[in-house]
C-alpha cells in the first residue's frame, strides 16, 4: 500500500514511509561498514539473483505464468556478452564495443523470452511449467554440446565489465553500486508499471482471462508482451551475472540453478516486487553460511529445510510472514489505543483513532 | 431519449444487429444448440426464456465466440464474424455479462471498470499509469455512478457484496460504445429492491443500444423486452411479443406451470 502511494505520481517526501527511507540509507551506506566479501559475494550477488527472480515475479505474480526459463533467458544474455564482446578462451569473442554488446545481449534475451512466451502462453499452470522447463533443459544441453558458438562444456571465461570513468567496475564497491542501481531501477519500474494500463491488464488476465477477452483484449498478445518485458529484466540480470562471475558455462544455466530462481521468488513472495529480493538475500546468506552450521555434505539439507519451513508456515513467502507479524503488532497497538480511550472515558472515543 | 436519432438511422438502413444462420453447437454427442436461426434488429430488446439446459447460455457463447460454433454462421451488424476471435467481436460493439460474475478480484472496482473502457480503445499496452483525466478513466467513473457503485470504487472486488458484484458486471458490459449487449441472468440472486434498480438501469439505456437478456424472473424479462424467444432443448420453440408469449397455451403448459400467470 505504501509503495502504491510512493509511485502514484504525486511524489513528495512526506509520503515516503520511514521504513523505505531506512532501507534506502542502509543500502547506500552498506559498503562503508561491510567487508569486501559481504559487499560482493553477498550484497551484489543477492541484488543480481533478486533481479532475475524479479523477472519471474512479474510473470508469475502479475500474470499467473510460472516460467522456469527465466534463468535460461538471463543465461543467453550472459553467453551473448562472451560471444559478441571479449573473452579469454579464443573462441568467438567478436570484440564489439561494450555498449553495443550489452544492448544486443539484452535485446537478444528479450526476443528469446518472447519466443518462449509465444510457445507457452496458450497453456496454463503445470503445462506452462513443463514447456518452460523443457526449454531450459534443451538450452542447457545445447550449449554443452555446441563448441562452435558456445564453446561446449568449458564455456567462456574472462568476461569483464569495461573500465569507465577511471573505475574498474568489477571491484566490489563499484560493482555493488552498479547492481544496486539496476535492481532499484527495475524494482521501481515494475512497481510503477503494475499500476499502468498494461500492468492492470496483465493482473486482470491472471484473475480472469475469459472475461478479458470479453472486454476486447487480445489475451495471448498481452501475455507475450509481458514475456518480452520480463526478458529485458532477466537479460540485464544476465549481463550483471556474467560480469559478477567473470565466466559463463553450461553450469550457469543448469536446471538446478533455474529451480533456485523459482525457490527465491516463491520463498520471497510473489505479491510484491520486493519479495524476490528478500528471497535472494535469504538464499545467498543460507548458501554461504549453512556450511558453518553443519558439515560439508549436509548443508543443502539445511537450505532445503529452511525453505520448506517458510513455505509451510507462510504460503506467500517471507513477504507474507512479515505482513502477518505487522498486522498482529498493529492490531495490538490499536487494541491498546482503544483501551486507553476507554480508561480515560473519552467522549469522542466512538470516532476516529486520532489522539488530539 | 438519447440515441433515438442514431436508432432511426440504423433502422432505416434495415440493418440487423445480430443474425444467426443455422447455428449448432455439439459437445460430443450432446446437441446443445440445434439449427438456431435468429435475427435481432439494431436497438431491439429481446428476452430469451427457457428452462435450464435449453441452450440459452450456449447461445450467448456462440454469439461472443467464447466457444466456437460447430456449424452455422454468426453475423454482427451485417458482418460475418464466425471466424473472428472473441476480442475482435467485442471491438465491433458486442458486450456480455456472465451468469456467474467473472470479475477481476485482485483489482479495485474502478480499475475493473477502467480496463473495460480501455479494452475497446487504443493504448491497451501503455506502460504509463492512467491519469485522473484520462478519457477511459472519466468514462469509468461516470459508469460507476450510473450503476450506483461510485462510493465503493476504491474497494477490491473481493470485498463487494453479491449484489454489488452483479452491478459491476453490468457496468463492465456498458463500457466503451456498446451496440448490442448480452445479459446472462442479471437478476439472479438479487433482492427485490436490487431488481427494481436493475430494471431501471436496463430501461434507461440509450435507444440505440439493443440487448438480449436471459432471465428466469418473468417480471424483469417481460418488463424490459419488446420481443421474446422461447428455447427448448437447444431449439427455438416460439417467438413473439411478451403478451403473445404470456398467453400462449403451449408456453404456459411448458414453463409457467399450473394456472399460468407470473409473479
Amino acid at each position: 500500500m505504501d509503495s502504491r502511494r510512493l509511485f502514484s505520481g504525486s511524489f513528495s517526501l512526506k509520503n515516503i514511509h520511514p521504513s523505505v527511507l531506512i532501507t534506502a540509507v542502509f543500502l547506500v551506506a552498506y559498503p562503508s561498514f561491510a567487508t569486501d566479501f559481504f559487499i560482493f559475494q553477498i550484497g551484489a550477488y543477492s541484488l543480481i539473483l533478486g533481479t532475475i527472480a524479479l523477472s519471474l515475479m512479474m510473470l508469475a505474480g502479475y500474470g499467473g505464468m510460472v516460467s522456469l526459463a527465466q534463468l535460461t533467458v538471463a543465461g543467453l544474455a550472459a553467453y551473448l556478452m562472451a560471444i559478441l564482446g571479449d573473452n579469454s578462451m579464443g573462441v568467438m569473442g567478436l570484440g564489439w564495443p561494450w555498449w553495443l554488446t550489452v544492448i544486443v545481449s539484452v535485446l537478444g534475451a528479450a526476443l528469446f523470452s518472447t519466443f518462449i512466451g509465444a510457445v507457452s502462453v496458450r497453456t496454463e499452470g503445470i503445462y506452462t511449467i513443463m514447456i518452460t522447463l523443457a526449454v531450459a533443459v534443451a538450452f542447457f544441453y545445447f550449449v554443452r554440446q555446441n563448441y562452435v558458438l558456445f564453446n561446449g562444456f568449458t564455456g567462456f571465461a574472462g568476461v569483464e565489465p569495461p573500465t569507465l570513468f577511471g573505475v574498474y567496475w568489477r571491484d566490489p564497491v563499484p560493482f555493488y553500486y552498479l547492481s544496486l542501481v539496476v535492481a532499484v531501477g527495475f524494482f521501481a519500474a515494475v512497481s510503477y508499471c503494475a499500476r499502468s494500463t498494461f500492468g492492470l491488464g496483465l493482473q486482470a488476465i491472471r484473475d480472469n482471462p475469459r472475461r478479458m477477452r470479453a472486454l476486447g483484449y487480445n489475451v495471448t498478445l498481452h501475455r507475450i508482451v509481458a514475456y518480452f518485458f520480463s526478458g529485458i529484466v532477466a537479460g540485464v540480470g544476465g549481463v550483471l551475472l556474467v560480469w559478477f562471475n567473470g565466466r559463463v558455462s553450461p553450469g550457469t544455466v543448469g536446471v538446478d540453478v533455474a529451480i533456485d530462481i523459482l525457490v527465491i521468488a516463491v520463498v520471497g513472495g510473489m505479491r510484491h516486487p520486493i519479495g524476490p529480493f528478500l528471497g535472494a538475500i535469504a538464499f545467498v546468506l543460507l548458501e554461504n553460511f549453512a556450511i558453518d552450521l553443519i558439515d560439508r555434505e549436509r548443508f543443502n539439507m539445511v537450505i532445503g529445510a529452511a525453505f520448506l519451513l517458510v513455505v509451510l508456515f507462510s504460503p506467500d513467502g517471507l513477504l507474507g510472514l512479515w505482513n502477518r507479524v505487522r498486522d498482529r503488532l498493529r492490531f495490538r497497538g490499536n487494541a491498546q489505543l482503544s483501551a486507553e480511550r476507554v480508561n480515560k472515558d473519552d467522549p469522542a472515543s466512538s470516532g476516529s483513532l486520532e489522539k488530539s | 431519449m438519447p440515441g433515438t436519432d442514431a436508432l432511426s438511422r440504423l433502422q432505416s438502413t434495415g440493418q440487423f444487429a445480430l443474425e444467426l444462420e443455422a447455428v449448432s453447437r455439439h459437445f460430443g454427442a450432446l446437441v446443445a444448440l440445434a439449427d438456431v436461426n435468429m435475427s435481432v434488429k439494431a436497438g431491439e430488446r429481446r428476452a430469451v426464456l427457457g428452462s435450464n439446459g435449453a441452450g440459452k447460455t450456449t447461445l450467448f457463447n456462440a454469439i461472443t465466440g467464447d466457444f466456437p460454433t460447430t456449424t452455422g454462421r454468426v453475423r454482427l451488424f451485417g458482418e460475418d464474424v464466425t471466424d473472428l476471435p472473441s476480442h475482435e467481436r467485442i471491438r465491433r460493439g458486442l458486450r456480455r455479462t456472465y451468469q456467474i460474475s467473472l470479475l477481476f478480484n485482485g483489482l479495485t472496482v474502478l480499475d475493473n471498470t477502467y480496463l473495460a473502457c480501455r479494452g475497446v480503445s487504443r493504448g491497451r499496452f501503455s506502460l504509463r499509469r492512467p491519469k485522473q483525466d484520462d478519457s477511459s478513466m472519466e468514462l469509468a467513473e461516470s459508469l460507476l455512478e450510473a450503476v450506483h457503485l461510485d462510493d465503493v470504487k476504491d474497494k477490491q472486488v473481493a470485498e463487494l457484496s453479491y449484489g454489488q458484484q452483479r452491478q459491476l458486471e453490468i457496468a463492465l458490459a456498458l463500457s466503451g460504445a456498446p451496440r448490442l449487449i448480452l445479459f446472462d441472468e442479471p437478476a439472479a440472486g438479487l433482492s427485490p429492491t436490487e431488481r427494481t434498480l436493475l430494471v431501471e438501469i436496463l430501461q434507461s439505456l440509450p435507444a440505440h443500444i439493443g440487448f438480449i437478456i436471459i432471465e428466469h424472473d418473468m417480471d424483469v424479462a417481460l418488463k424490459v423486452s419488446e420481443k421474446v424467444t422461447m428455447m427448448h432443448n437447444g431449439r427455438i420453440f416460439k417467438e413473439g411479443t411478451p403478451e403473445e408469449i404470456e398467453n400462449d397455451a403451449e408456453v404456459q403448459e411448458l414453463y409457467l406451470g399450473h394456472g399460468g400467470g407470473h409473479g
